[in-house]
């Protein structure tokens, strides 16, 4: 039970986080709404609260201290100055951290932690500071003091209400009730103050008891049922026992009310002089607290009508929303597979029938499947989730960039209710980081460079998101240096990447930074260096089925393109057959189809072909011979698939016939078998069979004809 | 009969921790997500207790005392607020404005039933 409202607090977190972060980007961005920083103030609040349920003590601590300046802004006590806004954007920074650490473990950074503590110090008043938290209880049963050997003790108590109390909805009934639970009560009513009827007010109190109480807890448990009356009646509580369980009790007793005790109630060992100066708080106020005219409430009335259209809008905006376990969700999107694959399956089976005339059943099966389409749509929809809170994650990124490097950037998102596949976004995060540390690392000039350059001091970094022709497509532009080619082309040398006298295009430099084992900066910077480089970037964006593109302008910046399929379920595919077995091709790849013809082929060494097209050569990879497959029956490989790979490198694949373009359900082989080199995932066809997805990158990368026909242009351009 | 108890918070957190410990201890709970609301279900809900949050949008903890002592409402039953801090000027600003107790946040089972029983008379 208790992990499961654990997890939804961490899921709480993660919205308040995100709802700090927005306001605290408002803020920056000079919105200083006294509703936004309310707002913020109640997440972070949300946060503290939550997190001292479940004995997050750094995290409260944390929280507290950092609401406590919030106050202060909220109290216009504080300005926001330039200064505290970089402050409190690092305090949510790390607060992000600490909730982090609390859910998935590892090391909270200290030296950090305590330099924001003290920083954050700085903007307290010194009351508020030693106004600390208690994350303790009320002290009820449970939290009972360890008081020694229970002895039962006899305490006669003087309880005369004072007129004010019942304004607060404290009955002495329900007092009397919880000291009977203790043990045995006597109660005696004392009417003497009751005056005649005439001169009765009935608002007024005159009633009195006395009550005597024998039982075996401690005094302090006593004490606190009447912690909600206290100051607002007359009390006496006098016990029979000995002195020293007494001053443990009384001990416990200041431990466990920050107001002091009851002062009549205190017996011979004689209370601390702390408790009597502060025995104000609870002064009743003074006029008696008539439903009618309360004093207290007059401000607040003041802000009721503010408070009341604030709830219209707030009824306007969000919509009712359904929480679900992901899991249902993708249950539903397997079923929605499975019954397009069912689709394909039945068509098939008509066809097979030899029926003449199946206008009817064609005219259903096309409702059967537009609905099937409808239904998987609607479901992808349920996953589909705005790119903003992976965005907003990506400022705190860039901030914590430009801190490291001494560099000033800003993050402007573009498109971010753009909606993903949820776990498309998760497993966008690192390759989305690492771009950005980059780009601020590598990219964003110092600020003196840019202000020589005639640019803003300040670098800017646009993050976008948007639908393009059924994909995602997300954009990550620098207005930095722009690649360095000169220098990138002679480290890719240095790394024996490519040939010594290699001419490349520019095009071809920039791709060079996503080529394994690239790194440009000069020393490995701890930022993001560590030996992992863009090629990893690109290695996570084919894994979700995408492609990333570099292009960069000298001096203007640099430009990362990334290019997503909208969903992991579906793609659309190319049904071919390749040596008698059926496979389909990602449309995404493919940029031309043909039928080729013998003089079209011309042969490169001894094994290689290149398929000549409009004056242009390019090498064919037979698909059947990269997979290990041979042909027993005649048919050759007179198909060619034209792809493009992501360094703009053109390649045929060769394969027997092109049946089919339609949408296949991906299905993925982790698990079932070993990655196989060449295939991408799997897919169930219409008659059944499964079908592998053919991963064209890594069939080209395998080939010996596109190699060799790569080292011999690069040649052929060096001379 | 169960004791009835409207629960107001704005975090998701604190109400499931409420629900649970008060449904296993067998009261019956309801619960709103800001003050607006918790106000509006009150008539509907015709509760025992009401437990309310300090700082939530819409209307905060003392506007909803307010609003249930007023005179549209007139409500007399015990309203406790929830603290994170045991700020004394807190409870006696919560006390001014008619609340009759509160319980600081983090709260355990036990101090959770105890406030209530002192409150209600009820264990449960």
């Amino acid at each position: 039970m208790s992990g499961s409202i654990q997890d939804t607090f961490f899921e709480e977190c993660e919205e308040l986080l995100e709802a700090t972060d927005e306001g605290l980007t408002a803020i920056e961005g000079g919105d200083h709404d006294p509703e936004v920083v309310n707002a913020i103030f109640r997440a972070v609040h949300s946060i503290k609260g939550g997190a001292g349920a479940f004995g997050l003590d750094d995290l409260v601590a944390f929280a507290h201290r950092f609401e406590t300046v919030f106050d202060e802004v909220r109290s216009n006590r504080l300005d926001l100055d330039p200064k505290l806004i970089q402050l409190l954007l690092r305090s949510s920074d790390h607060l992000s951290a600490l909730v982090e650490v609390a859910r998935d473990g590892g090391e909270v950074d200290e030296a950090h932690h305590d330099t924001l503590l003290a920083a954050l110090d700085e903007y307290i008043p010194e009351e508020e500071e030693d106004l600390t938290f208690e994350p303790m209880g009320l002290g009820g049963p449970a939290a009972a003091p360890e008081v020694i050997v229970p002895q039962e003790e006899t305490y006669r108590i003087r309880f005369h209400p004072l007129k004010e109390m019942y304004g607060t909805g404290n009955e002495p009934f329900f007092l009397f009730q919880a000291l009977k639970d203790m043990g045995e009560l006597t109660v005696t009513l004392d009417e003497n103050e009751l005056p005649g009827f005439d001169s009765m007010d009935v608002s007024d109190s005159y009633l009195a008891w006395d009550l005597v109480l024998v039982t075996k807890e401690p005094r302090s448990i006593v004490e606190a049922v009447f912690e909600f009356v206290e100051g607002l009646c007359e009390l006496s509580i006098d016990g029979d026992g000995d002195a020293e369980a007494e001053a443990n009790a009384l001990a416990a007793l200041d431990a466990m009310f920050s107001a002091p005790p009851v002062e009549a109630a205190l017996p011979d060992p004689a209370p601390d002089t702390a408790a009597d100066s502060a025995s104000a708080p609870f002064e009743p106020p003074a006029p008696a607290p008539e439903p009618e005219a309360k004093p207290a409430a007059a401000e607040d009335k003041a802000s009721a009508p503010k408070a009341e259209s604030g709830k219209q809008e707030q009824r306007s905006g969000p919509k009712p929303t359904l929480r679900v376990e992901l899991e249902r969700v993708d249950r539903l999107i397997n079923a929605v597979g499975e019954l397009i694959i069912n689709h394909s399956m039945l068509a098939q089976q008509i066809a097979n029938l030899n029926v003449s005339d199946t206008r009817d059943v064609e005219t259903e099966l096309e409702g059967f499947k537009n609905l099937a389409r409808d239904i998987q749509e609607g479901v992808m929809a349920i996953r589909a989730q705005p790119v903003k809170p992976l965005f907003q994650r990506m400022a705190r990124i860039v901030r914590e960039a430009s801190a490291a490097t001494e560099k000033t950037c800003k993050l402007v998102n573009e498109g971010e209710n753009t909606e993903v596949d949820k776990t498309v976004i998760e497993r966008l995060s690192d390759p989305l980081t690492h771009i950005l540390r980059n780009a601020v690392d590598h990219g964003i000039e110092k600020p003196e460079d840019r202000e020589a350059a005639g640019k803003s001091r300040i670098g800017e970094i646009r993050l976008s998101a948007s639908h393009r022709s059924g994909s995602v497509c997300i954009e990550i532009k620098d207005d930095g240096a722009g690649v360095n080619r000169p220098r990138v082309k002679q480290i890719a040398i240095e790394k024996g990447l490519i040939p010594e006298n290699a001419e490349l295009t520019d095009a071809e430099i920039d791709n060079l930074l996503f080529a394994p084992g690239f790194s440009t900066a000069k020393e490995v910077s701890n930022l993001s260096g560590r030996g992992v480089g863009m090629d990893v970037v690109k290695n996570a964006v084919t894994g979700l089925g995408g492609r990333i593109n570099i292009s960069s302008t000298p001096g203007k910046g640099s430009t990362f393109t990334i290019i997503l399929p909208l969903t992991l379920a579906v793609m659309d595919g190319m049904v071919v057959s390749v040596a008698d077995q059926t496979m389909v091709v990602p449309i995404t790849s493919i940029v031309e189809t043909m039928r080729g013809s013998d003089d079209m082929i011309n042969s490169l060494g001894a094994d290689g072909t290149l398929l000549s097209i409009r004056g242009n050569f390019v090498p064919i990879c037979d698909v059947a011979g990269g997979l290990g497959l041979y042909r027993e029956s005649d048919q050759q490989a007179g198909v060619y698939l034209l792809v493009e790979t992501e360094t703009g490198q053109r390649c045929a694949l060769a394969v027997d016939d092109i049946h089919d373009q339609r949408q296949v359900v991906i299905k993925s082989l982790d698990g079932v078998c070993g990655e196989i080199p060449g295939v991408a995932a799997a897919t169930i066809l219409g008659d059944g069979k499964i079908a592998m997805i053919l991963d064209p990158e890594s069939i080209i990368a395998a080939s010996p004809t596109a190699a060799a026909f790569d080292t011999e242009r690069r040649m052929s351009n060096a001379s | 009969m169960k004791t009835k108890v409207l629960a107001i918070d704005d975090s998701r957190t604190i109400r499931n921790l409420l629900a649970a410990t008060l449904e296993e201890a067998g009261f019956e709970y309801h619960c709103a997500v800001d003050g607006r609301e918790g106000v509006d279900m009150y008539p509907d809900v015709d509760p025992d207790v009401v437990i309310t949050d300090i700082n939530m949008p819409n209307l905060d903890g003392f506007g909803v005392i307010e609003e249930l002592r007023g005179t549209g409402i007139n409500s007399k039953v015990p309203i406790l607020v929830l603290t994170t801090e045991s700020a004394p000027e807190l409870k006696a600003r919560a006390r001014g404005a008619g609340a009759t107790g509160w319980i600081t946040k983090p709260f355990d089972d036990a101090s959770l039933i105890f406030a209530l029983k002192r409150v209600t008379g009820a264990a449960a």
